[in-house]
Parts: C-alpha cells; sequence; structure tokens
C-alpha cells in the first residue's frame, strides 16, 4: 500500500457521519456572500443595492489574476453591501442578499442527468472554470483555473485527484465520491483535457473501501485514470505527501507540484468542474459534514454559499451541550470558529465540534528532546528546534533550518508528550523568516 | 452565552504524555528487576525502594525549596533513575550509598541544569560514576547470583566476567585458558545469570525490556543496533587478530553493562540525539570507546564511560547532523 515516504502521525479517524447521505441544506432567509472566498485579492462586487439576483448570476469579478468571480447562490434583492466579520472575526466585505424565491439563472443545466461528452477545448475549458469561480475545495481554496494553466516552461505530466480525506471527521469528499463518483471522474478527466495530459490518478485512504470499490468500477469507463489506494496516515492528503505517495516525486523546496509534473486538484474540485464545465453552473454551493461525538446530528450538507454557521448549527438541534469548540475544517488543519454568525463559504468543509475534553489544551512542560516530533515531521524538519528558534526570535538560524519549507500540518504539536504548542511559534517564526525572504531583492 | 474555545491547529492531541512514556521505560525494566529480586532477595528491593524514593524526595525537595517551582515528580523521571540507579549497582552496596548516588544523579547531574530535558549526562550514570570512583572497593564488591530468595546475603563473593578476563591477562594467562578454567564464562550462564550489578545480570530480561521499548514505540532500535554493530565489528577484528589477548565479540555484548547501557541508559531521551543518523553515530561512538577501555584501558568495564563522553558530543551532533529533508533545495 503506497503512502509517503517519512513522518507522519495516525490520529484516530473518528468519520462518524461518513454513512449520511448528502443533503440539501434549507435556503437562508438572507444570504452574506463574502467576496474573500479564495486566495488572492478579494472580488470587486458589480450590484447594487435594490438589485434582483438570480441564482448562479455573477455578483462580483475577480480582482487580479490570483482571485476568482463570486456567484449569488440564492435568488434575492441585494439588501446591502457591507463589512461582516469571517469565522475569526476578520472583516470582510459581502454582498447581502435577501432571500425571494429559488429562481435560477436560465444557463444552468439543471437536469439530473449525467453529461459525459466533453464538447470544450483546452483553452474554453480554462476559461469556463475561470468565469464560474471555481476553486480548490482542499483548503487552500486556491484558484483552480490558474492551477490548470501551468506557467510557461513547465509541462503537466499528469493529473492527481485528492481524495485521501486525511482529516479525522471530515467526510464530505468520501460523501462526494460514493454518491457522484460518476461526476468527479468526468471532472477528472476534463481537467486532463486542460491541462493535456493522459494520465490521471485518484489517491483514496484505505478506511473509505467503499468509495476504492465503486471507483474501481468504473475503470473500464475511464481507462486513464487509476485508483491508488492509499495507507492510512495523516497528512496524506497535502499536497507534496499526495504526490509523493502516488508518483514517488518529491516537490523540491520552495517549489510547486508543477516541478514534479504533478497537478492535484481535490474531489469536490473535480466535481465542482464538472458542473462548472458540463452544466454550466458557478461554484456557489458546497458539500459540508456535521460532525462530532457531541454533535446532536451527523450529517452532510449541500449548502449554499453565505448561509450563517448559526443557521447550520440551528437546524441540527441547536449548539450541542458540552461542546467547547466548534472548527471549520479538520481537527487537525482546521480554525477555530469565533464568530457563528459567519457565513458558509465556498472552501466550507465542515462544521466540527469538539468537547473540552477532546480539545482543550495541556499545560506544558519541558522539552523532554524524545524527538518524536522529528519523527513524525512529513517534511523531515526539527520542530523541537524550529520552535525554539522561532521563539528566540533568530530567524537566521531558523531559515538555515528551513523552517519555509513547514507545511503546518501540526503532527509535531499532536505528537508531543510535553503538551508543546509547537506549531504555534513555528508558524509565526516561519511568517516573519517568509517575509525577510520576500523582501530581500531578486538576483 | 456559551463561551467557546479558540485556538490555532491542531485542536486535537495524541495523548501521548511524558508520564505515560516513563511508565513504559518503568515496565520495560521490571523483567531486570524481578530477576535482581529473584537472586538478590532482600538486598535488590532495598537498593530499589531506597533509589526510588531517595531520587523523587531530592528532586522534590530541589524543585520545591530551591527552584521554588511546581513539583515535578509526577512525570516519573525520576523513579527510573532510581530504578537504572539500583540496577547499576553492586547487589551488597550499603543502602546508604545508593542515598549519595541519588543526591548526584538528580541533584548534580539532572537539577544543576533546570531538570528533565535540560541535563547534558544521563542522571544515573553520573551517579553510579561517581560512585564507582569515590567507593571503589564497595563498587566493585560483587555477590555471587548462586543463590534463591533470601539467601543472598551469605552468597559468595567473585569477579564479574569482564573483571576476571583482565585480572587473568594480566596475571600473564590467555583468553582461551581463562575460558576454558572457569565455567561460569559459558554462553548460556552469560545468557540467563551471573556476576554483576543487580540489573545486568540476566541478558534474557533486558533483551524482553528492550522488545517492550521498541514495541511500544518509545525508542527506536537505532542508538542499541549501532552500539552492537560497533561492537561485533570492533571486538571481532581485534578477536581475529590475536585470540589469545582479547575477548570475542558474543563476549562483550553479554558481558558487563552493555546491555543494560545500550537499551537503557544511551536510548534516554535527553541525552541522546534527535535526528536518527546524529543516533546511529552516538552509538557507534559508544561503541568503541566501551571497547577501547575494556581492551586496552585500566578500568575492566568502560560502557558508562562511553555513554557518558558520548552524552557531552551529543549538541554537536544535533548542530551538525541533520535529519533527511522531504525536499531538495530548489535549483
Amino acid at each position: 500500500m503506497k503512502t509517503f515516504s517519512m513522518g507522519g502521525v495516525h490520529p484516530a479517524d473518528n468519520k462518524i457521519s461518513c454513512d449520511a447521505a448528502i443533503e440539501n441544506f434549507p435556503i437562508p432567509q438572507t444570504a452574506y456572500i463574502s467576496m474573500s472566498q479564495h486566495l488572492g485579492a478579494p472580488a470587486e462586487p458589480i450590484v447594487a443595492v435594490g438589485d434582483k439576483v438570480k441564482v448562479g448570476q455573477l455578483i462580483a469579478n475577480a480582482s487580479g489574476f490570483i482571485s476568482a468571480p463570486v456567484h449569488s447562490s440564492v435568488s434575492g434583492t441585494v439588501k446591502s453591501i457591507e463589512t461582516v466579520k469571517d469565522i475569526a472575526g476578520n472583516p470582510c466585505k459581502a454582498v447581502v442578499i435577501t432571500v425571494e424565491g429559488d429562481e435560477w439563472s436560465d444557463t444552468i443545466d439543471r437536469s439530473e442527468d449525467i453529461v459525459r461528452e466533453i464538447k470544450l477545448d483546452s483553452k474554453q475549458i480554462v476559461e469556463r472554470i475561470k468565469e464560474c469561480g471555481v476553486v480548490g475545495l482542499g483548503g487552500a481554496t486556491f484558484p483552480t483555473c490558474v492551477k490548470l494553466s501551468p506557467p510557461p516552461g513547465k509541462k503537466a505530466e499528469f493529473l492527481i485527484i485528492n481524495g485521501a480525506e486525511c482529516e479525522p471527521y471530515l467526510t464530505s469528499d468520501y460523501r462526494v465520491l460514493v454518491e457522484m463518483p460518476e461526476q468527479v471522474l468526468i471532472g477528472a478527466s476534463i481537467m486532463m483535457k486542460a491541462l493535456n495530459v493522459s494520465k490521471g490518478f485518484i489517491g483514496i485512504e484505505e478506511n473509505k473501501p467503499k468509495a476504492i470499490e465503486i471507483l474501481n468500477g468504473y475503470a473500464a469507463q475511464y481507462p486513464d485514470i487509476k485508483v491508488v489506494p492509499l495507507k492510512k496516515k495523516y497528512p496524506q492528503g497535502g499536497e507534496k505527501q499526495l504526490i509523493d505517495a502516488v508518483v514517488g516525486r518529491k516537490v523540491p523546496s520552495m517549489g510547486l507540484p508543477i516541478d514534479t509534473g504533478a497537478v492535484v486538484q481535490n474531489v469536490g474540485t473535480a466535481l465542482a468542474v464538472y458542473e462548472a464545465v458540463q452544466k454550466n453552473k458557478p461554484l456557489f454551493e458546497g458539500i459540508l459534514t456535521v460532525t462530532g461525538e457531541c454533535s446532536n446530528q451527523q450529517k452532510n450538507f449541500r449548502h449554499r454559499v453565505g448561509t450563517p454557521i448559526s443557521a447550520i448549527i440551528e437546524a441540527t438541534g441547536g449548539m450541542p451541550e458540552n461542546a467547547a469548540k466548534v472548527i471549520s475544517g479538520g481537527p487537525m488543519m482546521g480554525k477555530a470558529v469565533s464568530n457563528l454568525d459567519a457565513p458558509t463559504l465556498k472552501g466550507s468543509s465542515s462544521v466540527l465540534f469538539l468537547t473540552s475534553e477532546q480539545t482543550k489544551r495541556q499545560e506544558e512542560y519541558n522539552c523532554i528532546r524524545c524527538a518524536k516530533c522529528v519523527n513524525a515531521c512529513p517534511m523531515g524538519l526539527e520542530p523541537y528546534l524550529l520552535s525554539k528558534l522561532s521563539r528566540a526570535q533568530r530567524w537566521d538560524d531558523a531559515e538555515a533550518n528551513r523552517i519555509f519549507d513547514c507545511i503546518e500540518c501540526g503532527c509535531c504539536s499532536f505528537t508531543c508528550p510535553s503538551y508543546i504548542p509547537l506549531l504555534d511559534s513555528i508558524r509565526y517564526g516561519k511568517g516573519q523568516v517568509m517575509k525577510i525572504m520576500r523582501s530581500r531583492p531578486k538576483k | 452565552m456559551k463561551q467557546l474555545l479558540v485556538s490555532p491547529s491542531p485542536h486535537v492531541h495524541g495523548k501521548e504524555n511524558t508520564r505515560n512514556l516513563m511508565r513504559d521505560v518503568i515496565i520495560a525494566l521490571l523483567p531486570a528487576v524481578a530477576v535482581s529480586i529473584y537472586y538478590f532477595g532482600i538486598s535488590a528491593i532495598t537498593l530499589l525502594l531506597v533509589g526510588i524514593v531517595s531520587c523523587i524526595l531530592v528532586e522534590y525537595l530541589i524543585q520545591r525549596f530551591l527552584f521554588k517551582g511546581k513539583s515535578t515528580i509526577g512525570d516519573c523521571s525520576a523513579v527510573v533513575t532510581g530504578i537504572l540507579l539500583a540496577l547499576n549497582l553492586p547487589p551488597a552496596a550499603p543502602w546508604w550509598i545508593m542515598v549519595i548516588g541519588s543526591i548526584v544523579a538528580i541533584g548534580v547531574a539532572k537539577m544543576t541544569f533546570g531538570g528533565l530535558g535540560q541535563n547534558i549526562f544521563n542522571p544515573a550514570l553520573v551517579g553510579r560514576v561517581f560512585l564507582l570512583v569515590s567507593f571503589p572497593v564497595i563498587m566493585t564488591d560483587w555477590t555471587a547470583p548462586a543463590s534463591l530468595f533470601g539467601a543472598s546475603l551469605d552468597a559468595t563473593s567473585g569477579a564479574t566476567p569482564l573483571a576476571l578476563v583482565k585480572e587473568a591477562l594480566a596475571n600473564g594467562e590467555t583468553v582461551r585458558e581463562v575460558f576454558a578454567n572457569d565455567p561460569s564464562l559459558s554462553y548460556s550462564q552469560l545468557l540467563f545469570a551471573r556476576i554483576g550489578s543487580a540489573g545486568e545480570i540476566s541478558a534474557i530480561a533486558l533483551l524482553i525490556g528492550f522488545v517492550y521499548l521498541l514495541a511500544r514505540k518509545v525508542i527506536k532500535p537505532h542508538i542499541t543496533l549501532s552500539i552492537w554493530g560497533t561492537v561485533i565489528v570492533f571486538s571481532g577484528i581485534l578477536w581475529l587478530c590475536n585470540p589469545d589477548q582479547f575477548t570475542d565479540p558474543v563476549f562483550n555484548l553479554l558481558t558487563g553493562g552493555m546491555l543494560l547501557g545500550s537499551i537503557f541508559m544511551a536510548t534516554d531521551y535527553v541525552t541522546s540525539p534527535m535526528s536518527t543518523k546524529g543516533m546511529v553515530i552516538f552509538g557507534i561512538g559508544i561503541g568503541v570507546i566501551t571497547i577501547l577501555i575494556r581492551e586496552f584501558g585500566s578500568y575492566p568495564e568502560g560502557i558508562s564511560f562511553a555513554i557518558l563522553i558520548m552524552n557531552a558530543v551529543v549538541p554537536l551532533i544535533n548542530m551538525y547532523v541533520k535529519p533527511k529533508r522531504f525536499a531538495k533545495e530548489a535549483k
């Protein structure tokens, strides 16, 4: 069984919501559609207060190369364009729409039929993906069209679909694989056509045997896409780790996946690409898991972007009694939610409730130099040292010890027997070192 | 309004902690403890109890009254030091020597540097070597493990296998003659029980502990195996060159503190390197120095010194020997 070559940890996978079929979450009364749903510059609104909008209508344009347009997820009247707070309480611009009915844009194909024939050519595909505001749904929300247009001189050799879903609890990708396997495979084929490559892989961790089985059933129809079962180990779904696991190539330090000939896209992204290219449906919905041992319900929802998280919590029986932390994303890399009124985004993958016992940080003890963090680091770094150097603000030494290679997966903090929050200080140090590196004159 | 916790990721922890790791080390030491109690009875129990209690007490008092900090004895590392020190002493050693050893081990070797995780040298070994140079007679008064429970105090004394060979060599005998004359030097005797410190007498018991530590992933095998490999290769070369003058590799592996040291002392987290490459270098160093002392030095046994010498090199190893990085530097 394939896996990445070094480090990693084995958190309990706790996929308790894996059997909950995807349900449509009710459309909210008011949608708060954020302009910052992707990596890069916020989108620029093109609607005015009082405008009537339909579902799927463009409401904001991309404002740079690394940016993405935003479409309305609901139909109704634009109530205001104001600053709202995101899950962490940071301000972001949003278009607020009062919902009236559910009237979709005419150009969207709402039929259930699976469209298999890919009519657009490579250029048109990338253009359509760009217009539809598709971004990577694996966590970073990097605009997909940029990834599908390798820089001059670089050539993609293959596409890897990331179905590892190595984060504990999350089951949205799994449900997509089980319920819409063909759409994902068509989405992958579309991206392969856009990249002009003939080889595709889809990496899935072994704890999802049903997904592996279902996809293998399509092997004859999609012979170019190979299902690769992967060992259950975190962070299997990290981009660099996945490329290493699937094809055994390593992304160089400070390099991009394309340097190994790989383009990696998430399962959710493949579905969004399918819908954009074959159904002309912009990205305004997402699949989101509501879970946690203490959660009142275990659900997988298709939500309209802009639905307040509080509405989702309300609909699933309210805030669980002993929930101490609400996380957007997985427990290893997700973000703690401090503002429950924040709206969902394109990349929202979960609302995870953890109890105090599961998540409360323990008192920190002396480092006993057990080297468990060194063994757990999937990038071959020395977290104990990077943490110490960051705390001492020794940026030169931190750079010499390659703090910039850190992927912030959290394996070091997870494994530390002295409960030292290593990643907290490494993350800070990495930010400082990257700032220094960027400020240097280019050779 | 309900208050929510907010902190950066990761939001969960592997639930492994220092105390559990120390508990595993203690469990791994139990076979050796059992063997020492079986052969030396009350005197072994006394040494162990005095060792554990005095180590805990020294740490508690220093932490409480000198550092004026929260007690750290809960992490159980003092218990490990106490057991290791007791297992390192001759079984007939008086109880007060154990107290002195504990004060040196915990007080000098550990707490002076700031407590667990800060010390450069392995505390138990510092304690043992301090006692060895301060009380050479007591520290080399070995009771033979011939007797059963309770009768040990009347047991005969003798020399450890390593000392036996060293003495014979000094008297002009050859290694072959020593082995032919002394049935206690047979491999089976060495494997199960022979003369030595309370904890080192049974190779089997120590090996069981080693397997447990590996199975529980408390330690990596690199340090221990590289010590053994180096000892086999280095002493093997010497033995092949002159079997009359030098002892064979298996004898070297099974005698003295080799197993106790390579399994439980050299692998001490705090005083061993962080990277696997570093661990191998560390192990090779220990193996070479041990054999040098055994074959050419004036002490019959040298692994304690070898580990302490290599402890001093660990910061240097950590600085220059880096783990294998995932990614190559971009061109």
